[in-house]
């Protein structure tokens, strides 16, 4: 119930490197993956590979892979509201 | 020494208006509502007297428009939305967990200076450009887009008040992670302090939505953009999405705090602790997460599927469910309780009351078939002054005479206070009630003219009108007048359990001498002080 | 029974994982800001795919790749910034803020050239060459200038926000002890980097 403070987990510059690596990785995918024209993949592949990137900045960068589960609680339930505001919006657009 | 008297490094008025103690500052807020919702009456007392008679009575039309506009803007951005967080949750939340101040107490500060700003803005807006805003409070495009009056102001002046509200909620929710005392555990915490925290995440996820549709209008109206413009492609439907996004969960926003009021005042007037603590927490967290999932039912007419007419008709009926839990607790802590009908109770029994009759006609609203017919007419102007009048303001005026002796250190008149309320009672419910009929019987809403056949309901709710602003003045004086003479009042005139009942009234400027250690939950009746 | 705990509850101001929590809050509202918009692309791109796609040809990939490179680096500088702050390494770490700073600088360079050339090929918010076109195309456009502003101005807002930090740095208030408003503006800077990871692939490389 109560909190002590605890000195922040310091991550190493290397694993910081690494991730770069991979998001520049990724990001070369992306551009690569652009040119496929198929109607489905040409959706999701991109946000599927935005995702990714956004979980590797959040979990590495932005130190959640090191935080207290209310923190990654909190994030999972902001997104899933924002999920659903645009999917519901869907329910109007998809269906006129 | 308590906090009214504390001397600080400024003097005079800006002691209060640059002090970050929560206390001051939720008075700060409590004023300055108090008096925007005394101008929103007297709006609203001004359209009732338009309304008295068909056609021109006192105003032209297109000033009647504004009327209606400003009378939303005021009283729904300025009071019910901020309402009993901005007041008393930031004068009672630290004290109720155990804690000297909330956690950010400087960032606190800055929201009631963005309220104040957001207000200054709108006073102004009354004076440039066209005039004041003609678009109702909501806003719709093509309209907001193509009128001269100055919505681009009125629209920057909300998107302050709205910043001034995420940063609160931002503030509590911190708050109550933070701060509570030891032993507050989280099944610990006062009912009030739970609603808060709902209210919290609701002003934090939501607002911003309301944010960038405003600032889409603006960006709209100077540049052009296109975004809501049928001509330029843009889909008007889709601001109505992005504005009933925000402004649906925001009227939960307007109610939780109220209820979190009720949970408080029944239990001690009642002498029983509250009847099913959980399923009333849980009920209040069903709430602010249901209510992201109904936006649709204010645009059933607007054009939308047919599909997501069903879907949002459907879930429009959940969310009455856990309001309806709390009604049935509440009643089930009076049952064989030791009741006492102070002042306080008399408005948490309205309320149960009164919001009752609005969360059912909202089951009416919601209902597809039904909805065909009374949508953008009265009835739907009295439900929502049922709900928000009678269910969050007068929880507003219960918290304010429930509370009253802890911030002031005085005790307000009983008999006056209990007139002012039967007077409010009565007016409210001759102004309300025929708006029922006068909508199920076809009188469109923001209309300035009528037909004859329509005056005799109009007539009687301007009549009500009258009542309520009686009763509305009745209750301030009374309130102002006991500030200066009233009786001293003790720790606890009430015997209530909650820690704010356990410190001086008025609270010293640090709340507590020892923060104190928590061993029971809030609303134990069973041990002795 | 009271402990020692008591006392390091009300000692707010050095509650580090409390202003962390009141970061993460803050950055939730920027993420339904910018939602909003996400919310009007993905509306508006169902109903309008070739013209979306058209108008992406008509954005230069190379830039946005570069820009995105600019944007994962200046992510990369600043996490090491931090990194260096949390050993005391305080050389190390101004440095690597000034990277960022710089980094940031240049990719509102590039954007301001990228804006400047569709301004002077006539494209820009109600501009006559611009509604000639399709409406799809408007909306693209639309959606492109204010998502791309949007997320310039909060670019500009990070660069102020991180000079401050750097003197702060630099004269050391922001030290091994006490770096939490570096921290914190080290969120505000990634959850930037995060709403161009979205915008890059939604606006230049749509198939």
């Amino acid at each position: 119930m109560y909190m002590r403070q605890k000195d922040g987990h310091i991550v190493s510059y290397g694993t910081y490197i690494a991730v770069w690596f991979g998001l520049l990785v990724f990001t070369i995918l992306t551009v690569a993956v652009a040119g496929i024209n198929i109607r489905v993949i040409s959706v999701i592949a991109p946000l599927l590979i935005a995702a990714i990137k956004t979980l590797l900045v959040l979990s590495f960068f932005m130190h959640l892979k090191y935080e207290d589960g209310n923190l990654k609680m909190m994030l999972s339930g902001a997104v899933v509201i924002l999920a659903i505001i645009i999917g519901f919006t869907f329910l109007d657009i998809s269906f006129r | 020494m308590n906090f009214l008297e504390e001397k600080g490094r400024y003097r005079g008025i800006f002691a209060w208006i640059f002090s970050t103690n929560h206390k001051r500052v939720g008075l700060l807020y409590l004023v300055s509502m108090l008096a925007v919702f005394s101008a929103g009456v007297i709006l609203g007392l001004l359209m009732r007297l338009e309304l008295i008679a068909p056609g021109q009575t006192i105003v032209t039309a297109r000033a009647y428009n504004s009327l209606f506009t400003f009378h939303g803007i005021l009283m729904i951005f300025l009071f019910v939305i901020p309402g009993l967080s901005a007041s008393f949750g930031n004068f009672f939340l630290p004290i109720q967990i155990g804690a000297r101040d909330v956690f950010f107490p400087r960032l606190n500060l800055l929201s009631w200076w963005l309220f104040i700003s957001g207000a200054i803005l709108l006073l102004v807006s009354l004076f440039t450009k066209d005039g004041p805003a003609d678009t109702g409070w909501t806003f719709y495009v093509p309209y907001s887009i193509r009128t001269g009056t100055n919505v681009s102001l009125t629209l920057f002046a909300i998107l302050l008040i709205g910043f001034s509200s995420i940063l609160t909620g931002l503030n509590f929710v911190t708050t109550v992670h933070r701060l509570r005392a030891p032993g507050m555990k989280w099944f610990r915490l006062p009912l009030f302090v739970w609603s808060l925290y709902a209210t919290g995440w609701v002003q934090i996820l939501a607002t911003p939505i309301l944010g960038i549709t405003f600032l889409l209008v603006i960006a709209e109206r100077f540049f052009g953009i296109g975004l809501f413009d049928p001509a330029r492609g843009g889909d008007p439907l889709l601001y109505q999405h992005l504005f009933w996004i925000y402004s649906h969960p925001a009227v939960y926003i307007m109610i939780l705090p109220p209820m979190g009021v009720i949970s408080e005042i029944i239990p001690t007037f009642a002498r029983r602790t509250i009847f099913g603590y959980k399923p009333i927490v849980f009920s209040s967290l069903a709430i602010a997460i249901v209510g992201y999932l109904v936006w649709g039912h204010h645009m059933f007419t607007s054009g939308m599927s047919d599909t997501a007419k069903f879907i949002f008709s459907l879930l429009t009926f959940f969310v009455a469910i856990p309001s309806g839990i709390k009604v049935f607790n509440w009643v089930a802590t009076l049952y064989k309780g030791s009741i006492e009908l102070g002042t306080p109770l008399l408005y948490a029994l309205s309320f149960i009351f009164l919001f009752s009759i609005g969360g059912l006609t909202g089951l009416v609203n919601g209902a597809l078939a039904t909805n065909v017919h009374i949508h953008d007419t009265y009835f739907i102007v009295a439900h929502f002054h049922y709900t928000m009048f009678g269910g969050a303001a007068f929880g507003f005026f219960g918290a304010l005479h429930y509370w009253f002796p802890k911030m002031f250190g005085r005790m307000y008149n009983e008999k006056f206070a209990k007139l002012g309320w039967l007077i409010l009672f009565i007016g409210f419910n001759v102004l309300f009630f025929p708006m029922f009929i006068l909508g199920w019987q076809g009188l469109p809403r923001r209309y300035y003219d009528y037909l004859p056949q329509f005056q005799t309901g109009q007539v009687i709710s301007t009549i009500g009108s009258w009542l309520l602003a009686a009763g509305i003045i009745l209750i301030f004086t009374n309130l102002i007048r006991s500030i200066i003479h009233g009786e001293k009042a003790g720790k606890n005139p009430w015997g209530g359990t909650t820690l704010e009942w356990q410190i001086p009234s008025p609270p010293p400027p640090e709340n507590f001498e020892e923060i104190p250690l928590v061993e029971h939950g809030p609303y134990d009746f069973g041990r002795k002080g | 029974m009271p402990d020692a705990d008591i006392d390091i509850a009300v000692e707010n101001e050095k509650d580090y994982t409390g202003s962390k929590i009141g970061m993460w809050l803050f950055l939730f509202t920027e993420m339904l800001l910018f939602g909003g918009m996400f919310l009007l692309y993905s509306v508006y791109r169902s109903i309008h795919p070739q013209d979306f796609h058209n108008g992406a040809s008509e954005l230069s990939i190379m830039i946005g790749t570069v820009n995105t490179i600019i944007l994962i680096t200046s992510s990369l500088t600043m996490a090491i910034s931090i990194s260096a702050t949390q050993k005391g390494s305080r050389n190390l770490s101004t440095i690597f803020l000034a990277l960022t700073i710089i980094l940031g600088l240049l990719f509102l360079a590039n954007k301001c050239f990228e804006w400047g050339d569709k301004f002077h090929h006539g494209i820009y918010p109600n501009s006559a060459e611009l509604l000639k076109d399709s409406s799809g195309k408007v909306l693209f456009y639309g959606l492109y200038f204010v998502m791309t502003g949007l997320h310039g101005l909060h670019v500009l807002v990070g660069v102020i926000l991180l000079s401050v930090m750097l003197i702060l740095v630099i004269n050391g208030k922001n030290n091994r002890k006490d770096y939490i408003k570096l921290e914190n503006s080290g969120l505000y800077w990634h959850f930037v980097d995060i709403i161009w990871i979205f915008i890059f692939p939604l606006f230049y490389l749509i198939t």
